[in-house]
């Protein structure tokens, strides 16, 4: 699944399990806990929630911003080039001279991470999965789940349904409709298309679509207007990590309700909590991070702008940090 | 000390102004009511068992509830809140109101009632409806009627000439894609409201300090 080459690990240690080197970090997980080390210190977190981040991060080529796996350990993503960090926006670790930040090419350190989540993620466990619909990702080495840790982001080109695009999903295909979603109207829109116009007369259940979600926390692009990407997900539990944004975000909330917490993105500080119901849209500004909390899974669309200017006016500070001003 | 405004708390509005200690106890009292009315807690008074059944809840122009920003240390306008059946209760037929906006791209929310005049998009737009049932009918003008590179859909004077493509009869929570060069006319018997994915154009409306949340 990963390019080994660029790797840097060892001989599994007596739970099973391979340590992984990154320049000056150090990753060694056990039963309970991954144990980070770097030059000025070191990190313990439970290994669940510990994979649950690293998958996100995985996942999303390391996203728009930060991936804060905890309150330590993250990235940041420069685009190209990814920085490891430990206490970089943990204003104590920065007070005490005690946090350390390290730049590898985008490869490396996706190759490092690919390595880690499959060698450390047992065949019961996926990290993508609600916790009520996986097993444990506790215990000693047990197996592999290559299949659920190497998922495909689906990224549709001009909009899922379409002819030579992202599939519809179904029971069939492998997509049952979640539990939680179990009264999500499954009817199909009725489209009648004139011949020779099959390519450009689409419509297709969107709901329908999400409730077949097979994971939380992992938005996929459903339909694309020039650089603007509707990225819906379902969630459910907790976001498994804490997204300091570089740029500005929306969420729309399609279904039920999540509960943000928003921190400065520096220093960890509390700024608001968003409560979001069926029909509420709300931005997240450029300078803070996020957690959602979702009691019941529910239907989310973020929506980014992907821009290949975005980048440029982040690194010269030109981008805006709030949508609108009024 | 939390400086929540009145939007999304469910305060009643003729409700006389209340000091930053009603504040903070206000906040709390909303707080343990939504815990109290979750399902799940609903449940446990009924015995704890747990529940087999879950109610996915969506909005619609006849019943939505809005949450909020809760401010701790920071200025609700910086999360532009608002909810698009709020917006779409309080618009006329077919405004096209932004209920999102990321530089140049907007998300419209458009109560959709009667039947709309015919529209061109330079680019491809995606309509969802997210409330009622919008019928979507498609057209292939004779002739370009837009530049490619424009952004933002325009009205058509009249009728346009040109092909007819197909209908698209779209419920809640059906995605429609409306093509670029392409015309475009939506007809709804009854309120229902479209989210539109597009480019903000001459037709866009922007009124942020009416729609948001703003203390």
């Amino acid at each position: 699944m990963s390019n080994e080459s660029l790797v840097s690990s060892g001989e599994a240690n007596e739970h099973g399990y391979r340590p992984f080197t990154l320049g000056g970090f150090h990753f060694d997980r056990d039963e309970h806990f991954v144990h980070i080390t770097w030059p000025t210190g070191r990190h313990e977190a439970a290994i669940e929630p510990f994979l649950k981040a690293l998958m996100r991060d995985v996942a999303w080529n390391f996203f728009y911003g930060t991936v804060n796996f905890d309150a330590v350990i993250g990235t940041l993503n420069h685009y190209g080039n990814v920085d490891l960090f430990a206490g970089r926006f943990n204003q104590a670790y920065r007070e005490a001279e005690l946090d350390h930040t390290e730049n590898f090419p985008h490869d490396e350190i996706k190759a490092t991470f690919e390595a880690m989540l499959g060698d450390w993620v047992n065949e019961s466990f996926d990290p993508f999965a609600a916790p009520q619909e996986t097993g444990s990702a506790y215990g000693l080495k047990s197996g592999a789940n290559t299949a659920a840790v190497t998922r495909t982001r689906i990224a549709a080109n001009r909009m899922v349904g379409l002819p030579d695009d992202e599939p519809l999903r179904s029971d069939e295909s492998g997509y049952p409709v979640n539990r939680m979603f179990a009264d999500v109207d499954q009817t199909e829109p009725h489209v009648e298309v004139v011949p020779g116009f099959e390519s450009e007369v689409s419509a297709f259940n969107f709901f329908a679509y999400l409730s077949r979600s097979d994971v939380t926390w992992n938005p996929s692009v459903v339909s694309v207007c020039r650089d603007s990407l509707f990225c819906p997900t379902t969630e459910e539990f907790i976001l498994p990590i804490i997204h300091g944004n570089d740029r500005v975000e929306w969420f729309v909330q399609l279904s039920d309700e999540i509960v943000w917490e928003v921190e400065d993105r520096d220093t960890g500080k509390p700024r608001a909590k968003v409560i979001m119901k069926a029909g509420d849209c709300a931005a997240m500004p450029a300078d803070i991070r996020h957690q959602g909390f979702s009691p019941k899974r529910s239907m989310l669309l973020v929506w980014e702008n992907n821009s290949s200017e975005l980048p440029g006016q982040i690194a010269r500070g030109e981008a805006p940090v709030v949508p609108v001003r009024f | 000390m939390t400086r929540a405004g009145g939007v999304g708390t469910g305060r009643p509005s003729g409700a006389p102004k209340k000091t930053p200690a009603d504040e903070c106890i206000w906040n709390r009292v909303q707080q343990v009511v939504r815990w109290v009315q979750h399902p799940h807690v609903r449940n446990i008074d009924k015995g704890g068992v747990p529940l087999s059944k879950y109610t996915t809840v969506f909005g619609s122009l006849d019943h939505f509830e809005k949450g909020g920003v809760e401010v701790i240390n920071d200025d609700p306008k910086n999360y532009v809140f608002s909810n698009m059946f709020e917006v779409a209760k309080g618009s006329k037929p077919w405004e096209k109101v932004a209920v999102a906006k990321n530089q140049e791209y907007v998300l419209e929310a458009i109560r959709a009632e009667g039947t709309s005049e015919w529209r061109v998009t330079p680019h491809d737009e995606f309509a969802l409806v997210v409330d009622g049932e919008v019928v979507i009918e498609l057209l292939a003008p004779t002739a370009p009627l837009v530049d490619p590179g424009a952004s933002g859909s325009r009205a058509v004077k009249g009728e346009p000439e040109g092909s007819p493509m197909g209908t698209v009869t779209a419920g809640r929570g059906h995605m429609t894609l409306l093509p670029a060069g392409r015309c475009y006319r939506m007809s709804a018997a009854k309120p229902s409201v479209v989210l539109l994915q597009t480019i903000e154009g001459p037709d866009t409306i922007l009124r942020w300090a009416d729609i948001c949340q703003k203390f």
